[in-house]
């Protein structure tokens, strides 16, 4: 990407009284990146996006923007622009004198101003609507004003937090693309914060997957997504069924696990734990919904699982399958819609079988839905 | 029935709806309204013994008006000098005090609404508790702090700032500290209330974006807070041009307020019609002069009661 300006968090720890809310992050964020910090609500997304735009000082650790270290520099020194969680409009200014509140700042005439204003409606297509006041606008054209009212004040460093999560589904979709846009048009870093995965993963070059104050994994989308580092990312980011067991066997790269439930399935080591399970082990195997195909029925191996199909779901390009297999374990299976004519299966066995570079394998660790 | 008191009367029912009715036209209309226009009445009649009221002599006149502006007849002077400039240094001084006590109360509001934690709530006590002291006493309490020998001059000469103790009361510096003290309060709270529903996250933005601290009240925190300002300087200005108690005993004896002119016609004077023409006039330049300057700064009456 272009050279923009990088960010990086130097063993950043932020406490609260005693309340650890970021515990030792460490994240390099290239120049002209567009980058997401993705973790549910309260992992402390927020406050590592404070520390940077200068709001709160970190309790350790450094903050460099541009390879400066930020230590002492306020928020209004530093060349960030944080667009905040509710927008934070100025509700009494029309949109213009909004979008140009940086500029009045530092004393450009109404004039330019004006025609600055007017550069940047046209660029989140509000030609024209200049004179009204924030509150005449809709949320997603609110939200485009406090894009260009960030943007007028030309940071190296474009910092959102949550930005999308107010607007509906579609909104939300429309903007995800539009954003990314601005991005590669303006080619500053963004540092994206949400919880929503398929927001970082549709936008971002990488993603920084948190919980609670520790971020377990950096990556690009596919890494993430494909590959996670430990139990938490692999059932925070997209779906997944999980089996839980212990290492019965490893055999270089892949791993053996005697699961609970489903008797011995093998699976890929994830590239970060390779080496380090051993025979023993406490550990999770992940499959994705969609990693799953068809077998005949009664099918018996390590990459084949057998279960009761309870509930079937008719999505348009897939099929959902919830299936409960021995004990209650539940699964969930998509198959794509290949114009084959499905009956129902409810209430009968069905064997699926997948391929075991497509099951991860990682140490057993806390899940995102526990 | 009109759509709004049907309204009203379905939301509260019959009952409750007619007795709330009743006690606001009751408050408003006995309480405000008809003793109000019996003193505009009063204002407008010659002053006749007890007898003679409602007899021949008992007509509508402007006499009592025009003393304010020509003094009495066949007097010395073409204008009543004395009484109008005690009116309008009266009208300056309530605007002074209003104004000074709005620097004063605007950072104490700005400060209890943006910041949390327990120890606000202890400062907001220690605003309130003085006012259980009821106003005499206050201003009584005032009176021993700025006297001659009194607790400030004590420290001031003390201190070596003056050689000799300096008279606060013959200055009206007393007397404007007391008045700017009875009414902080109406200062502070509607600014106060106004300014906590300002979201902290516009404060921030602004920051952000580079603003000193002075831009950011100036254009983002005062013109939200506008209404509370606007609020809280009306009910001020009205009680301090208004006030009787701390001119009485604050007062430097040269300087009389108003209020004191008007009180010695209803007392000293017996003259009723009299006080009553002053009062009316002094209500009516109160309500004019905040009228003009809610237009001047662009605040509506629907501001003023938020
Ligand atoms: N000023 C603060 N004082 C005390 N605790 C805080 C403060 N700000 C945030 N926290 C706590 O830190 C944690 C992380 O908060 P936050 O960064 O806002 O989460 P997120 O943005 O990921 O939802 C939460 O548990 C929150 O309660
Ligand atoms: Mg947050």
């Amino acid at each position: 990407m272009s050279a923009g300006v990088g960010v990086n968090l130097e063993n950043l720890w932020i406490r609260f009284g005693d309340f650890v809310a970021v515990r030792d992050a460490n994240v390099n964020i290239n120049g002209g990146d567009f980058f997401s910090f993705l973790g549910p609500s309260g992992c402390g997304k927020t406050t590592i996006l404070r520390a940077v735009s200068g709001f709160l000082e970190p309790s350790e650790g450094n903050v460099l923007i541009g390879g400066n270290n930020m230590k002492g520099i306020g928020p209004n020194k530093r060349p960030t622009a944080l667009i905040f969680q509710n927008l934070a409009l100025f509700p009494l200014m029309k949109v213009w004198e909004n979008i140009t509140f940086s500029m009045e700042i530092k004393g450009a005439s109404a004039k330019e101003r004006r025609k600055r204003a007017d550069e940047l409606l046209d660029m989140i297509a509000l030609t024209g609507q200049g004179d009204k006041l924030p509150a005449e606008l809709s949320g997603g054209q609110k939200q485009r004003v406090a894009i260009a009212r960030a943007l007028c004040a030309e940071p190296d460093v474009l910092l959102l937090d949550e930005p999308l999560s107010a607007l509906d589904l579609k909104l939300r979709q429309h903007m995800r693309s539009e954003l990314r846009e601005i991005q590669k048009r303006v080619g500053i870093t963004f540092i994206y914060i949400t919880h929503d995965q398929g927001e970082a993963l549709t936008m971002s070059d990488n993603v920084a997957v948190m919980r609670a104050g520790v971020i377990d994994q950096i990556g690009d989308g596919k890494t993430i997504y494909n590959d996670p580092n430990t139990a938490f990312a692999a059932s925070f980011v997209g779906e997944n069924n999980v089996f839980r067991g212990t290492v019965k066997k490893v055999i270089g790269n892949e791993v053996m696990v005697s699961t609970n439930r489903s008797g011995d399935l093998m699976a890929r080591i994830s590239s970060n734990n390779v080496g380090k399970m051993k025979e023993g082990d406490d550990a999770m195997l992940f499959i994705r919904p969609e990693a799953f195909a068809l077998a005949p029925v009664g099918t018996q191996g390590d990459h084949f699982v057998t279960a009761q199909v309870t509930k079937e779901e008719f999505e348009g390009n897939v099929f959902n399958i919830f299936m409960e297999g021995e004990g209650g374990k539940e699964m969930k299976v998509s198959l794509p819609n290949l114009g084959q004519s499905f009956e129902s299966h409810k209430g009968e066995p069905m064997t699926l079988e997948y391929d075991v570079h497509n099951a991860v394998a990682l140490p057993a660790g806390v899940l995102a839905t526990e | 029935m009109p759509r709004f008191l049907r309204e009203y009367f379905n939301r509260n029912g019959v009952g409750l709806g007619s007795v709330m009715l009743g006690l606001v036209l009751f408050w408003t209309i006995g309480l405000i309204i008809l003793p109000q226009l019996s003193m505009l009445d009063f204002s407008f009649r010659p002053n006749l013994p007890p007898p003679e009221i409602g007899g021949p002599k008992d007509l509508y006149t402007l006499e009592n008006y025009k003393y304010l502006i020509f003094g009495p007849e066949g007097g010395s002077q073409d204008y009543n000098a004395v009484d109008l400039k005690v009116f309008y240094r009266t009208l300056i001084a309530a605007v002074l005090v209003t104004l000074f006590n709005l620097m004063l109360c605007y950072p104490i509001a700005y400060y209890l609404a943006q910041t949390n934690g327990n120890h606000i709530r202890i400062l907001a006590l220690m605003l309130i508790i003085p006012y259980w002291i009821n106003e005499i006493l206050r201003a009584f309490a005032l009176r021993i702090i700025f006297g001659e020998s009194g607790v400030l001059n004590n420290l001031l000469v003390g201190a070596g700032v003056f050689d000799t103790p300096f008279d606060f009361i013959r200055n009206d510096i007393a007397l404007y500290a007391g008045l700017g003290y009875a009414y902080i309060l109406l200062m502070i709270f509607p600014i106060y209330n106004v300014i906590e529903s300002l979201d902290r996250n516009q404060i921030e933005a602004a920051r952000d974006m580079g603003a000193s601290w002075t831009r950011i009240h100036r254009r983002v925190v005062i013109p939200y807070a506008k209404p509370g300002i606007s609020s809280g300087c009306t009910m001020v200005f009205m009680l301090s041009a208004g006030a009787l108690a701390a001119p009485q005993i604050l007062g430097g004896p040269s300087s009389l307020w108003f209020t004191q002119l008007i009180y010695q016609q209803f007392n000293d004077n017996s003259d009723w019609p009299q006080g009553a023409a002053y009062a009316v006039v002094l209500l009516v330049t109160c309500i004019l002069l905040v009228l003009a300057l809610m237009r001047v700064f662009k605040v509506n009456m629907g501001d003023i009661g938020k």
